[in-house]
């Protein structure tokens, strides 16, 4: 009776395409607007991904990494005195305007790194060497830089320079980094010349990057550097989270692609509710003679539960290998962001479960409540 | 009449008093006003009588699809009112046949398919179930079309496979709604000839709701309904005063 409950199915052409083109619909935009804002808020991450150390010390009120409130340089010194620190290294970041050679401009992302360890170094270079960076006025650029200053007429290579506030900075390796959420270059440099780059001001240092001694556990340092007057401290993964969740209370984002993904599946729910209703309808003098032949509730039920799971399966197929082909293109491309974790298709799969069984649950209502007589009316 | 020792002539279904009502307060419909009436192994039963005189609703109520206010139906030795829907569902899926008005027939299944129903939903394997269908559409005459779609067949060959469905796992009562009033004159009459030829046994009750007088020959009774009730039980020779 199941492979004929699908026969019935796929038989009613105009129906079955509307159903597989309304749960497709329904589950492309749930995918695709879920990883565009996965990708956006894995955006707001990229310093924590870019430089990648256990522990991140701030400033006791700062709440996430793309907010720096600035701390004094001894503040360095302070937490390599803590005990489980195997070491602590400053770091420089802030956003800075660039100056290429025909005078136009490009906000930057200069990092500084320690000095005498670089610690905090990108992890892939394309071109040059990271050494390097301990040349006169040496900076390394990420693969952003390098696209933005071409859409500037610009086309930077190694031993090209440009300015920053004034003093010059000369490229000496090409990076590939993380985007960031407002698509700001990364500029690498030394924290010492980073400090030479920006703006004087009283405090410069904006974060201490820490690893714990072997066998001290991340977090536990991170508590004991708390107790430390003024400072904050967080672990990279803690960080992340913050960061993530400071943009879905601050910002209009999660709204804004929320409403997108309701709207998605109230259309699914109409559509594909609607349809299979109708289609129900369409078959209940059918159904209707089934039950007086001696069909009972279950056997009805289950023909018309696979029905509607065998239209969800296909249209979640659809819609998520169309979501992950969008995402394959728009990943060459690096923008719009785009992240699909399994996470996602397991959300919208039960979405698309869910839809399928309120559909069932609505036509099968419908065949309960019909008398077997009506097959004589 | 007495019983044949083949079973030939013993009552299959016993209706006494059988009364349905429609509806509530103002609105309320007597459909059935105490409908008494024998229907015996071996025969086929006419119901027959004018628009609304609740004949469909009998026979609604005799083949278990429908509940009964009061009265007693007693079908093959069960009293029907005592069975629980489950056992009615049961009770139906194993012991009638049912070939409607308007066929009935599932569009998206082939002749073959839909004739296997009865079988599928008693359990038997796909395979069997096509087996003994496509044996029965050899038996009503249309063993050539087991794979045509009901929309490839013409009316009288749908009735055929409606027959073959209905009589697919040997069922002891079969139920005929209206069976001729989608054919014409003439392929009404085969269809009842066929009906007549393959379903008539001594151990199974034919019963047919219809209005159509032309095929009243082929009745070995004919229970003449009239506002709710069965006003006259006509045996074979009396026809004739249907027929004014």
């Amino acid at each position: 009776m199941l492979r004929l409950a699908l026969k019935m199915l796929y038989g009613d052409r105009a129906k079955y395409a509307m159903l597989i083109c309304g749960l497709t619909f329904c589950s492309l935009l749930m995918t695709q607007q879920i990883s565009v804002f996965c990708g956006l808020m894995l955006w707001t991450t990229a310093t924590l991904r870019n430089i990648r150390v256990p522990i991140w010390v701030t400033d006791a009120k700062v709440e996430q990494v793309n907010e720096v409130v600035a701390l004094r340089d001894i503040e360095v010194d302070r937490v390599r005195s803590v005990p489980g620190v195997e070491w602590a290294v400053p770091l420089y970041w802030g956003i800075l305007e660039a100056r290429l050679k025909d005078g136009s401009f490009q906000q930057v992302q200069l990092t500084g790194l320690d000095t005498a360890t670089l610690v905090g170094r990108p992890a892939k270079m394309t071109a040059g060497s990271i050494e390097d960076l301990r040349l006169p006025n040496a900076v390394i650029i990420d693969q952003v830089a390098v696209k933005k200053f071409k859409q500037k007429g610009i086309k930077v290579a190694i031993g090209d320079s440009f300015e920053i506030n004034d003093t010059e900075a000369r490229v000496v390796g090409i990076c590939e980094s993380e985007q960031s959420f407002l698509g700001q270059p990364y500029v690498f440099t030394t924290y010492d010349r980073a400090l030479a780059f920006a703006p004087q001001e009283r405090k410069m240092l904006s974060f201490v990057l820490v690893q714990p001694k072997p066998g001290v556990p991340p977090a536990e340092l991170v508590e004991r550097i708390r107790k430390i007057p003024g400072l904050g401290a967080f672990t990279s993964d803690e960080f992340f989270r913050h960061t993530v969740q400071w943009y879905v209370r601050n910002t209009g984002i999660p709204v804004s692609f929320g409403t997108v993904v309701v709207l998605g599946i109230i259309v699914g729910i109409a559509i594909a509710g609607q349809t299979f209703y109708l289609f129900i309808h369409e078959n209940l003098r059918f159904m209707a003679a089934l039950k007086a032949m001696g069909a009972k509730t279950g056997t009805l039920a289950r023909m018309v539960f696979l029905q509607a799971f065998a239209v969800g399966f296909v249209g979640y197929g659809l819609g998520v290998g169309i979501a992950a082909i969008f995402g394959f293109g728009v990943l060459k491309g690096g923008e719009p962001p785009f992240y699909l974790p399994w996470q996602i298709l397991v959300f919208t799969g039960a979405v698309i479960v869910f839809i399928c069984c309120f559909s069932a649950l609505v036509g099968l209502l419908k065949i309960v409540r019909a008398e077997p007589a009506v097959v004589f009316k | 009449m007495e019983p044949s020792p083949d079973g030939h002539g013993k009552i299959a279904i016993q209706a006494r008093g059988v009364v349905k009502s429609f509806g509530a307060g103002d609105s309320r419909v007597q459909a059935l006003k105490g409908v008494d009436l024998d229907v015996n192994f071996g025969e086929m039963t006419m119901v027959v009588g004018p628009s609304g005189c609740g004949k469909t609703t009998f026979l609604s109520v005799i083949c278990g699809t429908l509940g009964f206010d009061s009265g007693a139906v007693n079908i093959f030795g069960q009293d029907l009112s005592a069975m629980r829907d489950r056992e009615v569902t049961a009770f139906r899926g194993q012991n009638v046949g049912f070939i409607f008005q308007q066929f009935n027939l599932i569009p998206t299944w082939s002749a073959v398919e839909n004739v296997s129903i009865p079988l599928l939903l008693r359990g038997v394997g796909r395979k069997p179930a096509e087996a003994e269908a496509t044996r029965l559409l050899e038996a009503v005459g249309i063993g050539g079309k087991r794979n045509a779609y009901p929309s490839q067949l013409s009316g009288g060959q749908q009735q055929r496979v409606a027959i073959a469905r209905a009589l697919v796992h040997e069922p002891r009562l079969i139920i005929c709604d209206e069976p001729t009033a989608s054919l014409d004159a003439l392929t009404g009459h085969k269809v009842l000839e066929l009906l007549t030829e393959v379903a008539c046994r001594p151990d199974r009750c034919v019963i047919v709701v219809t209005h159509d007088s032309r095929i009243f020959s082929f009745a070995d009774r004919i229970a003449e309904m009239e506002d709710g009730q069965v006003k006259t039980v006509h045996p074979r020779g009396e026809f004739h005063a249907l027929y004014v």
